[in-house]
């Protein structure tokens, strides 16, 4: 396959989360080779990562995660899509290392304070990280030295709380003024089902959705509206 | 002591209890706590919950076992303790309901995803099979699966149940209104494709529960009906939806505004109505007033 062949179906892997030879769904694309072959074949051939991860991954993940947002796809799609683009990421982690490759930012996400719940943080951790920025994820039940801790070990990194309890999520106000207090330009963004609009302003965080593809757009705005062209 | 289905008979519409969890934080249950610790810890605390239902008037009240798995105790280090940990729960709800009250063992999602491999099915089987032997010897006279989303999930736990007891096991998922306008699971599954597995795993109460107000759930009881017009269905609704109130988020229903759509609720072709987060005492001693007036 020529090498624009290859990235097509890479990009198609990714977004039917077929992660590699073995991956027996979906089962049109049953004992084809998956991400991982495909990843390698592309880093064989001497295809920039960059182009891979341009050029493949992030529109697969985004494909799958607008699909997601119009309620077209759903959670283990997502997950399968992620797993798989993990497998491509692993491969280019040395050029991400070595600065061959730049990504987008770093995005700090956990899960606050009394709430162990994480697909929701997955979810939206699998589709940042497929619309190309790096991501630190602290788990769940993370408190708000924990967020300034990683903070200061990420001081550019944008930083997103996820709960999923109506009791829970009012840690999300005490972690925000926490941050703010030490970062007041931060931009932080929440989000879970409880949580919505109106509590996001109530408690000055930045931004909020119930669709992590939006949280992408965001965040890529952000790049955009700070980078002096 | 009489099972669900003779109760279904002998009333024709039975109500069950509301919420547990709000209720435990109000009774100053910290947001880091295990809420199942307290079965252990707080054991009178418990009751006042089970009690306040049965004195509503409920034909069934549920246990304070909703994230008894081992998978979700173990954060807390009470991993250990799933046997004991369920079995006070199904006995403070035992002695709290009495004779005529039944007692539905509460058995929740565990957070973990058999298809990403988070887990294996037999890990899944034995670990809920700990929980439901703690939930029927400590005198469950049914096992209610609830608010699933995952059909592996459920069916796993519904044959966990069925190794162990004879008793009858009850299954709700928790649909969401999709931006395409679709009621599914989280995981994409719909209401008809939950009923064809559950009827098919033996299930003998099936529904749903939390996720939605009243009117949602009348749209999704009707698609369960459409799929199978016998079985009973159970549903527990919140209280509305959550809205944002002196910086808390609330469930917005008066216990008004909730009986004003059993009938309706009734006549989609629920069997047994109570409620989800959100609701109290009072709202269940609305609807057993809206039930009654059905009549």
């Amino acid at each position: 396959m020529q090498k624009n062949e290859l990235l097509a179906h890479l990009s198609v892997c990714v977004e039917k989360g077929k992660a590699d030879k073995a991956t027996p769904t979906p089962p049109e694309m049953k004992d084809q080779e998956g991400a991982r072959e495909i990843t390698a074949q592309l880093i064989e051939m001497d295809v920039a990562p960059e182009e891979i991860l341009n050029g493949a991954l992030i529109p697969g993940m985004k494909r799958i995660g607008d699909l997601y947002g119009e309620g077209k796809a759903f959670v283990p799609h997502l997950l399968l899509a992620a797993r798989a683009m993990n497998e491509a990421i692993v491969l280019l982690k040395p050029y991400f290392e070595s600065g061959a490759v730049e990504r987008k930012g770093t995005f700090i996400i956990g899960t606050v304070q009394g709430d162990l719940h994480d697909i929701g943080k997955n979810l939206v951790k699998a589709i940042i990280e497929g619309s190309g920025w790096e991501v630190v994820d602290l788990g769940t039940d993370v408190s708000a030295e924990g967020f300034i801790k990683a903070i200061e070990e990420h001081p550019k990194a944008h930083v997103g709380l996820s709960a999923l309890i109506t009791t829970t999520m009012v840690h999300m106000e005490q972690i925000v003024q926490s941050i703010r207090e030490k970062y007041p330009d931060k931009k932080i963004l929440i989000g879970g089902a409880p949580v919505t609009q109106e509590y996001c302003d109530k408690i000055g965080a930045d931004f909020f959705s119930l669709r992590p593809q939006e949280a992408a757009e965001y965040l890529n705005s952000l790049i955009s509206s700070t980078h002096p062209t | 002591m009489t099972t669900i289905s003779e109760k279904l008979k002998e009333k024709g519409t039975l109500v069950s209890d509301g919420a547990w969890g709000t209720f435990i934080h109000q009774k100053g249950l910290r947001s880091d706590e295990c809420p199942e610790s307290w079965n252990l810890t707080r054991p009178d605390d418990i009751y006042d919950v089970a009690l306040s239902y049965v004195n509503a008037g409920a034909d069934m009240i549920l246990t304070n076992s909703f994230g008894g798995s081992p998978f979700k105790l173990e954060p807390y280090g009470l991993k250990g303790k799933t046997y004991e940990v369920n079995k006070a729960a199904a006995e403070i709800s035992r002695r709290a309901a009495g004779e005529d009250v039944l007692v539905l063992g509460s058995v929740g999602p565990t957070g973990k995803i058999l298809m990403m491999g988070e887990v294996t099915e037999q890990e899944l089987f034995e670990g809920f099979a700990e929980q439901i032997r703690g939930l029927v010897d400590g005198g469950a006279n049914a096992i209610l699966v609830e608010t699933m989303s995952d059909m592996d999930e459920a069916r796993t736990a519904i044959r966990a149940a069925k190794s162990i007891t004879d008793r009858e096991v009850l299954c709700t998922f928790t649909f969401n209104l999709t931006p395409a306008g679709e009621y599914r699971t989280m995981m994409g599954t719909t209401p008809a494709e939950t009923v064809e597995m559950l009827v098919q795993e033996g299930a003998d109460v099936l529904g749903a529960n939390c996720g939605n107000g009243t009117a949602g759930m009348i749209e999704i009881v009707k698609q369960i009906r459409e799929a199978n017009s016998q079985i009973p269905v159970l549903v527990h609704a919140n209280a509305g939806m959550p809205v944002l109130r002196e910086g808390k988020s609330v469930f917005p229903e008066t216990p008004d505004q909730m009986s004003a759509q059993i009938g309706e609720l009734i006549d989609a072709g629920a069997d047994i109505v109570g409620g989800c987060c959100g609701t109290t005492p009072e709202h269940i001693t609305r609807m057993i007033q809206a039930v009654r007036k059905k009549k």
